[in-house]
């Protein structure tokens, strides 16, 4: 339970968004900026929160900024939606989702269609809320559909083992997870030859700690840092891997050390590391990577959603003219594809990257980029 | 499906980028592709928009109701009335700072005040699902009385009907209401570059109340809703004799769709500045934490104002003078088409769209 009321002070976050320390920061940015630099930020809320602040017009135009594949929804493949939705069609089911998934296009249509025709598909807020869900309906079968990275999973885990604790023997959680550093790994072997820094999820690191990273970093061979959310840690942020690309340094650098060491938050890793077992997973636009998602592991598999109701996702491919996938790996930019504001828009997403709010092409939307 | 009940609202409220050249394909799509109602087509965006547009107005349209205003402003002999209804379907009914029954009459009262209407008569038709508690319904009516009471109208018609359990989630109302427009409507006024944009208080309260008292999301906050009857603050600024261009309450969708809204019917753009818009210190922290934009959000006793530049200081010592304006704050000026309708300075001094969004807000998964 979360507390906010008129006494709560927002002044440890207002030092965050002092326009004196920003503005000071841009123009050491602007000092220091000499190469043409390209970063990418990993995480979609960083995508976002660098549209919100109006970063992007305080920066030298030297400097630009990609977007990688850090939205769990838009990685995660149709495979999964339609297994999903196959399962939604059970009278005896209910489907508790997150409200991001309800638009994501499937081979025939969306959650949201599927509700319209009948299925039981629910928006919940956190995996505890399916739990609860299942509790209510003792004679429904409650699926969870569990997308997201090692932000959501501890709290996927800790709704499993309180589910085991009380005995709910009707709630199922599908598994979709996906681990963070194979997929920045994959990226950067990829067509990112152009990246030249990466920005990397604060949200994720305050979980896992900065050192799960260092290993990934190492191997790009390219600086990175990890930064927060608020104008002063973006451009802190920023500070730090343009300096270090200026003097040609790689490493690891932290300018997010109010919410991450270098350890992260132990137990609810160790809570993760608990109920799932690292797996192969199938990433949209990336394909299969090697020990880059989560199942359930065996002594939590009576709450399998897949091995329940036999659900084997199935290869489907990605629409045609979607280019969802290379603009996860930001070999382009959403204004490149052929379908961006076209036929793709955010009420009628053909690619994930278009549905979620933290999506990419969404982002480029909203904000106006790339369109006249 | 709880979680996605709001205050309905018959009008479009969004449409998405307006330089997008989406419009022909994506009414095609929905042509083609929408066989029945989806949430989305209640979501104040882009499907609600063309639901209205593409199948309503072409079978009930008149050149009345194709204005999708807050009301209908027209003249019987030598009066001009101002008409409009509004059905309420909130979930919780019962919320800090208000109740469904509040809700229904400020709302109602406060699109006819948008109309610059003296709100006179109310209607009220009940819709109760089989079950409902009569001591609820009991503190409903009380509150509509009461709004009705601080509004100055009164409810002259009704109707009730009970439907078995299911049929309707324990209680929805329809308010309608008429009053009197004494001035010149503001449709026949030119909005242009220098307009001041005003907006009367803090924003987002009445979202975030609403979404922080739903228990499912797991948050206690001492965030209030901001449902209040806006007639006699809007009395007070049309008596000020401020050339008021323009006036809307941001309900579903915010002051930024409001904005846009505004600035496509006017042909022209707005520039905003961040560090100038009001918010409560708990309402912008819970928005953070949720990842909301509080532009977005709806608010139920604010209104958004456009009034020419020389008017525009005295027209606010009129509001802050008043109890629901006194936050009142000059947040932006309207300024010549250019690339975006609607832009914002931000208090860091960047610049940035604000996009004209498709649909509802959710909580982000990380």
């Amino acid at each position: 339970m979360i507390f906010i009321n008129k006494t709560t002070n927002p002044g440890w976050t207002q030092g965050y968004r002092n326009p004196d320390t920003c503005k000071a920061l841009s123009d050491h940015i602007h000092h220091i900026s000499r190469k043409k630099v390209t970063v990418m930020e990993v995480c979609g809320t960083h995508t976002v929160a660098m549209f919100r602040h109006g970063i992007r017009s305080l920066l030298p135009s030297c400097v630009g900024l990609l977007s990688g594949p850090g939205c769990p929804v838009c990685v995660t493949p149709t495979g999964d939606i339609d297994a999903l939705a196959a399962v939604s069609g059970n009278k005896d089911v209910i489907v508790a989702t997150f409200g991001d998934l309800m638009r994501v296009p499937g081979s025939t249509g969306s959650f949201q269609d599927r509700r319209a025709e009948g299925s039981d598909i629910r928006v919940v807020h956190s995996a505890m809320d399916a739990v609860t869900l299942a509790m209510d309906h003792p004679r429904k079968q409650v699926v969870f559909a569990a997308v997201g990275f090692e932000t959501t999973a501890p709290t996927v885990a800790a709704a499993i083992i309180e589910a085991e604790r009380l005995n709910v023997t009707n709630f199922f959680v599908y598994s979709a997870h996906k681990l963070t550093p194979p997929a920045v790994a994959a990226v950067m072997g990829q067509g990112a030859a152009t990246v030249d820094g990466l920005i990397l999820p604060g949200h994720v690191c305050a979980m896992t700690g900065a050192d799960y990273f260092r290993d990934v970093v190492q191997g790009s061979g390219r600086p990175a840092v990890v930064t927060g959310f608020d104008p002063v840690d973006l451009l802190r942020g920023l500070a730090a891997l343009i300096e270090a690309l200026e003097s040609e340094q790689t490493g690891l650098y932290n300018a997010y050390e109010r919410a991450v060491s270098a350890g992260g938050n132990r137990s609810a890793m160790a809570l993760m590391n608990r109920v799932f077992t690292v797996c192969d997973s199938r990433w949209r636009g990336l394909g299969v990577i090697a020990a880059s998602g989560l199942a359930l592991a065996e002594p939590y598999s009576r709450f399998d959603a897949a091995r329940e109701f036999g659900l084997s996702p199935l290869d489907v491919p990605d629409p045609p003219g979607c280019a969802c996938g290379d603009i996860l790996t930001g070999a382009i930019r959403p204004p490149d594809c052929p379908l961006f504001g076209r036929a793709c828009t955010p009420s009628h997403p053909v690619g994930p990257c278009m549905v979620s709010g933290e999506g990419t092409c969404a982002a480029y939307y909203h904000y106006g980029e790339g369109l006249g | 499906m709880k979680e996605e009940k709001m205050n309905g609202e018959h009008r479009p409220s969004n449409t998405e980028h307006p330089t997008s050249n989406a419009g022909g394909d994506e009414s095609d799509a929905l042509k083609k592709k929408d066989r029945v109602i989806l949430m989305d087509h209640g979501g104040g965006g882009q499907r609600s928009d063309l639901l209205i547009r593409e199948r309503i107005l072409p079978l009930i349209g008149n050149p009345l109701l194709n204005r999708l205003g807050d009301g209908a402003v027209f003249d019987i002999d030598q009066t001009r009335l101002a008409f409009s209804t509004d059905a309420y379907v909130v979930d919780p009914i019962f919320f800090p700072g208000g109740s469904i029954g509040r809700l229904a009459v400020c709302g109602t009262v406060n699109d006819l005040s948008m109309c610059g209407a003296r709100p006179l008569y109310l209607s009220s038709s009940l819709i109760i699902e089989e079950g409902f508690s009569l001591d609820d319904l009991e503190r409903i009516l009380d509150d509509m009385d009461r709004a009705a009471n601080e509004a100055g109208v009164r409810i002259v018609t009704g109707d009730t009907k009970v439907v078995p359990r299911g049929a309707a989630d324990r209680i929805f109302i329809t308010t309608s209401g008429i009053g009197v427009v004494d001035g010149i409507p503001f449709t026949e006024k030119t909005v242009e570059p220098g307009d001041r944009i005003i907006v009367s208080g803090t924003l987002a309260d009445h979202g975030m109340a609403i979404l922080s008292a739903r228990k499912a999301l797991g948050v206690t906050t001492s965030i209030v809703s901001d449902t209040a009857p806006l007639n006699h603050l809007t009395a007070a600024m049309l008596e000020s004799g401020a050339d008021i261009k323009f006036l809307r309450d941001p309900t579903r969708g915010g002051l930024a769709s409001v904005l846009h809204e505004m600035s496509r019917d006017a042909g022209v753009a707005v520039r905003l500045h961040e560090s100038a818009i009001p918010m409560k210190p708990e309402v912008s922290a819970l928005c953070r934490l949720l990842g909301f934009d509080p532009l977005y959000v709806a608010n139920e006793g604010k209104l958004v104002a456009v009034v020419a530049e020389k008017d525009a200081d005295n027209l606010l010592r009129t509001m802050n003078h008043h109890d629901l304006g006194r936050d009142a704050a000059i947040i932006g000026e309207v300024i010549n088409p250019g690339p975006a309708a609607v832009s914002l300075r931000t208090a860091i001094g960047g610049d940035r769209i604000i996009p004209w969004l498709s649909g509802e807000q959710l909580p982000r998964i990380c």
